[in-house]
Formats: C-alpha cells, sequence, structure tokens
C-alpha cells in the first residue's frame, strides 16, 4: 500500500524529515510517533502528495508521486486520500451536507447525496446535515471532519493529532471512530500523534525521531 | 455544489462589502445607461425633426435659438419677418421648397404653429382622426397634445399670447379642432397646427380694418417668424446663407452646424457625468479588490483545506475569479436595470414637462459593451486575490494550526 524509500525533507538547511524504509500493507493501521519536530505532519503531507519531499520514493498503492504531475497529484489526492486536521477545518459558512459534497465536487466525482447521507449517519451526525459547523459541539465537528475525510471512500485514511485537546473518553472515541471508518471503507489508517494515550491502540507503529 | 455556488455562498458571508461593490458598480452602470439612452435618444428625435430641413431663416437674434424655436418649438422666436420678404426668398431658384410658420401663441403650454399644409407633409403627419385644417380658425393637433389634453374632434379653445402659457387669452377668437394627427414621433406630436391666416386673425381682431386702404396696409404689414428652407442644389449650401445674411432683416441658421454646436456645449456636461461614471466603476473594481483581498486573510485554512481535498491550485485561481465576475455581473445587471428605470422616471417627468420624451424600454447594443467592461473590470479586481489563493502554501498554513 505505502512503500517508502530513502525519504528526507529539508526546510532550506533544517533536515525536517528522515525515514530511510517503511512499509505498509493494505488495511493496516499505524500509528505514527514522536516527539514535536520529528516530522510527524511533514511525513503525513508527503503521504498526502501536498509536498514534495527534498529526496526519496514513495508510492502509495503502486502509485509513485513523482510520476504525477501538479494537478494530477489534486486529483489523485481527492479520490484516494482522506485527511482529517487536528483543527478539523470545516469550511464555516457552508453547512454540513455542503462540506461533504465539497469534497466530492473537489475530487472531480459525482455528488452523490445518498453518499453524504450514507456517510453522516454511520457517524452518527445524519440529523445535523443542514446545520452550520458553528452549530455542532466539538465532538459533532470531529465527526463531520471525519465524515468528510471518508466520503469519496479514500484508500488512505491520514488523521493528524485527532486526539490533542480531548479528554480521555473523547480521545478513545475518536480513534474508536477512525478505526471504525477505515474499517467500513476498507482504507488503510495513518494516524500521527504525540498522545501516549492513544500508543496501546496500535499495533504498528513507526517512531520518528527529532 | 459548484465554482458559481462556492463563491455565491463567501459572497452572502460577507453581505457589506459585497452590497458596497455592488452598489458602486451598480451606480456607475446606471449613470451611463441613462447618459446612453437619453444622449442618443434625444439626438435621435433631433435628427429626425431636423431631417429636410437645409435652412432657417428668420429675425436677426442669436442662430441657436432661431433653429430652437423654428424647428425644435423649444425657444422662444428671434421676432417676425416681412411676408413679402418670405415670399420672395420662396421663389428663389437656389430654394426647392420653402415652408413659412407663423409663431407666437400657445395653448395649455403647446405651441400654435401657423403653417401650410405642405408642413404636416413634410413630416409626413396623417390625420388619425377628423382631416386637415382648411378654414382660418380651425385647428389640428399632434397626437401628443390630443392624448395628454384628452381632446378630441369638434372641441373649441381659445389660445393664450405667448408660448409660456400664462399670456393673455384670445377670448374672442376660438379654435375648432377639425383633426388629430397619428403619431409621427417627430416634434409635430407636440404642436397645435392651424393655417397662417388664422394667426394673422387672432392677432388683427382688434383693429377690424376700416376701408379698403386700411386693410392693404394692413396686408403690407403681415408678417411670419420663420421659413424652413430645403436647397435646391448643394451649391446653394455654400452661397444661400451669406446672401440671406447680408440682408439687413433677415438670418439664415443652419439646423445641422447648429444642433452640431448645441452637442458640443451639451457635451462638455456629458463628459463630465461620464467621467464620473468611470471613476464610479473603477472605485467598484477597487472595493472588489479589498474585499477579496481581505477576506483572504480568514480564508486561508479554507483555501489549505480544499486544496487537501483535491482542488489544484488553478481551481482556487477560479473560485477567487468566478467571485469577482459574479460581483461585476450581478453588478452590471442591476445597473442596467436601474438605469432603465431612471431613464423611464426622467421620460415620464420630461413628458409631464412637454420636452422631449424619453423611453427607458430602449435596449441598445453599447450596454452589452457595459456588461465587457464590468466584467473586464471584475476580472481585474480579482487577479491578485486569485494569484494569492493560487499560491496558497498548504503545509506551512496548515501547521499554523
Amino acid at each position: 500500500m505505502i512503500r517508502v524509500r530513502g525519504l528526507a525533507h529539508r526546510y532550506g538547511e533544517a533536515a525536517v524529515l528522515d525515514l530511510q524504509t517503511w512499509d505498509v500493507a493494505a488495511g493496516e493501521r499505524w500509528l505514527v510517533i514522536g516527539p514535536s519536530g520529528s516530522g510527524k505532519t511533514t511525513l503525513l503531507h508527503v503521504l498526502a502528495g501536498l509536498v514534495r519531499p527534498s529526496e526519496g520514493a514513495i508510492s502509495v498503492q503502486d502509485t509513485d508521486l513523482r510520476s504525477l504531475a501538479g494537478a494530477q497529484l489534486d486529483r489523485w489526492r481527492g479520490a484516494a486520500v482522506g485527511i482529517v486536521l487536528q483543527a478539523l477545518h470545516l469550511v464555516r459558512h457552508l453547512s454540513v451536507r455542503d462540506n461533504l459534497r465539497l469534497a466530492q465536487y473537489l475530487a472531480h466525482l459525482p455528488q452523490d447525496e445518498a453518499r453524504v447521507v450514507e456517510t453522516l449517519a454511520a457517524l452518527g451526525v445524519a440529523d445535523k446535515a443542514a446545520r452550520r459547523p458553528s452549530e455542532l459541539s466539538q465532538g459533532e465537528r470531529q465527526r463531520v471532519a471525519i465524515a468528510r475525510a471518508v466520503v469519496n471512500r479514500p484508500k488512505l485514511l491520514l488523521a493528524d493529532e485527532p486526539t490533542a485537546n480531548l479528554d480521555d473518553a473523547a480521545a478513545a472515541r475518536a480513534i474508536d471512530l477512525l478505526f471504525g471508518q477505515a474499517e467500513r471503507n476498507s482504507a488503510t489508517l495513518v494516524v500521527a500523534t504525540h498522545d501516549a494515550r492513544v500508543k496501546q491502540r496500535f499495533v504498528k507503529k513507526l517512531e520518528l525521531g527529532a | 455544489m459548484n465554482l458559481a455556488s462556492l463563491s455565491a455562498s463567501y459572497l452572502r458571508a460577507r453581505p457589506l462589502n459585497t452590497a458596497l461593490s455592488l452598489l458602486l458598480l451598480a451606480l456607475g452602470v446606471a449613470t451611463i445607461v441613462l447618459l446612453v439612452l437619453v444622449v442618443s435618444q434625444v439626438e435621435e428625435r433631433m435628427t429626425r425633426d431636423a431631417r429636410g430641413i437645409d435652412l432657417v431663416v428668420g429675425a436677426k437674434g442669436s442662430p441657436m435659438q432661431l433653429i430652437l424655436a423654428g424647428i425644435y418649438h423649444a425657444d422662444a422666436p428671434t421676432g417676425n419677418i416681412p411676408l413679402a420678404a418670405a415670399q420672395a426668398l420662396s421663389k428663389h431658384r437656389m430654394v426647392k421648397k420653402a415652408i413659412p410658420l407663423a409663431l407666437g401663441d400657445s395653448w395649455r403650454g403647446y405651441r400654435i404653429v401657423g403653417a401650410g399644409h405642405e408642413y404636416l407633409v413634410h413630416y409626413g403627419a396623417q390625420p388619425a382622426s377628423g382631416r386637415f385644417h382648411d378654414k382660418p380658425m380651425e385647428a389640428v393637433l399632434g397626437a401628443e397634445v390630443a392624448a395628454r389634453t384628452g381632446t378630441n374632434v369638434g372641441a373649441r379653445f381659445v389660445g393664450a399670447h405667448g408660448i409660456g402659457g400664462e399670456g393673455d387669452e384670445h377670448a374672442d377668437a376660438p379654435y375648432t379642432v377639425v383633426g388629430i394627427l397619428e403619431r409621427t414621433g417627430a416634434v409635430i406630436d407636440r404642436l397645435v397646427l392651424t393655417s397662417i391666416e388664422s394667426v394673422w386673425q387672432v392677432h388683427e381682431e382688434h383693429h377690424e380694418p376700416a376701408d379698403e386702404e386700411d386693410r392693404k396696409a394692413l396686408e403690407a404689414d403681415r408678417e411670419v417668424t420663420v421659413l424652413l428652407l430645403q436647397y435646391a442644389s448643394p451649391l446653394a449650401a455654400a452661397m444661400l446663407p451669406r446672401q440671406i445674411n447680408s440682408q439687413s432683416e433677415l438670418q439664415a441658421a443652419s439646423p445641422a452646424y447648429e444642433t452640431a454646436r448645441l452637442f458640443r456645449i451639451v457635451g462638455v456636461g456629458v463628459e463630465a457625468l461620464r467621467a464620473f461614471a468611470v471613476i464610479l466603476i473603477l472605485a467598484a473594481g477597487l472595493s472588489v479588490f479589498i474585499a477579496l483581498y481581505t477576506a483572504l486573510e480568514e480564508r486561508r485554512y479554507d483555501l489549505a483545506v480544499m486544496r487537501t481535498l483535491g482542488a489544484s491550485p488553478a481551481r482556487l485561481f477560479g473560485m477567487l475569479v468566478v467571485e469577482g465576475l459574479v460581483l461585476a455581473g450581478l453588478g452590471a445587471l442591476i445597473g442596467l436595470g436601474l438605469g432603465h428605470l431612471l431613464t423611464a422616471l426622467l421620460g415620464a417627468w420630461l413628458e409631464a414637462q412637454q420636452q422631449y420624451p424619453v423611453t427607458g424600454l430602449q435596449w441598445r447594443a453599447e450596454e452589452l459593451w457595459l456588461v465587457a467592461v464590468a466584467l473586464l473590470v471584475g476580472l481585474a479586481a480579482a487577479l491578485v486575490p486569485a494569484w494569492r489563493a493560487y499560491r496558497t502554501d498548504v503545509a506551512g498554513t496548515l501547521a499554523q494550526g
């Protein structure tokens, strides 16, 4: 599913990521851990094709990311990768439903209302479809953010610090939701965190050094 | 969900900015629409009213006043000229057609024009009801006069001295309406027509000729106000005006020259208004630019998230451009509607003032250009914000939270 060889990324002189070898099989759930500045977020951005690494080869689902030109890479990301960001970043001016339709639209996929409703229902927020994000609780917003990440049935689901700022129970629920949605959509899951509480939930762990 | 609805949702999210941009653009476009419609319609009508009239001869004075009074019936006449002089000129070999008019009276603000049938024929007037005037004290009404005063054939009225409508009434000499003209779209729609003899009769009423000698003296004193001339050959244009102007009592004025002069004078005001409208449109462009540019700051997370959802930089660029175009297009449409509404209101007011009628129901090709210019302004205003959206640093923005 994911194959990384000789990956290194630098911002100017500063090395922010160094990962020689990493192989992930389809359907696996991985935890990427490491202190701040170890390159967890950068690794997710590289996997999503948002950042082109300074060195190294990455292929996701047998697609060599280096082979995709700018707009192709964007198109591939829209269809193949779902991303849950720490700050969620739902679009304020759009309803919950439209936030999901935005994901379909930007990925050049047909706007499938049934899929939107089904995805929201699977996360228990179908009744919030017409609401604006500001009208939801923090927990509901996170469910909507996960729904937006999986609405296009991505093969790779990425989550950046999904449990930061959550209490223990909420953090456990967030991980449950990600596991459930990864399984339901047959997606490979990669979660980056420095949150020690979620460590024991994962069997596969990638530790990045400072 | 598409680019337009997405852009619209962002425009709705900041209603004040959006309203300001729309207002400025709409006012600018409306001002230009108003100018284009009024100027073109007035020019068209003035050209039509002066068609076939090469020269206006009247008493000495301002040549423009002579044209305004003699052709457009919009100013007081410069005075009268002796009938004998007019008759002599009519027989000039360089004159193909001569139409004498006797002016001076009015009825409810509409001018009473003493003229022969040739004046009606010149404007292609046909009776809608009744007939042309034959005998003295018979009158024919232009279509607008009849419609606005609600007068029918058979009605009697008395004229007032002077053209303002406030003068003494010639109560002892009533006119009888014998015909109402079909609408011609020319100045004749706003005139009351009678024979030249009627005008003379009204003014001679007070001193009945005592004997034959007195009558002859009266007839020798008879005058007309203007003489409308059509040249027999192009050569006449070079010779006739000079020849007439050299006679001490007469003045010749060319409608083409005087109306061109009038448009040049009025044109300064029109140009100033047009410049003002252009400034409004540029201000609207600036307002669109500022609205889009300042909104970028709060939108940078949205833009970054859209990239994570698969949007290419070009698509973010397109989204901002569409926003500028939607604003400009909407503003232009509102402006067009407002411009036509204002023109219609002005037209209604002018009609009530018995001035040139102007309609707001006319569309002109220039208006399409106006929409194109507005869209261009919207596009130009969106380019820099769109470029910044294009350059959104996804990783950098998301790393900030």
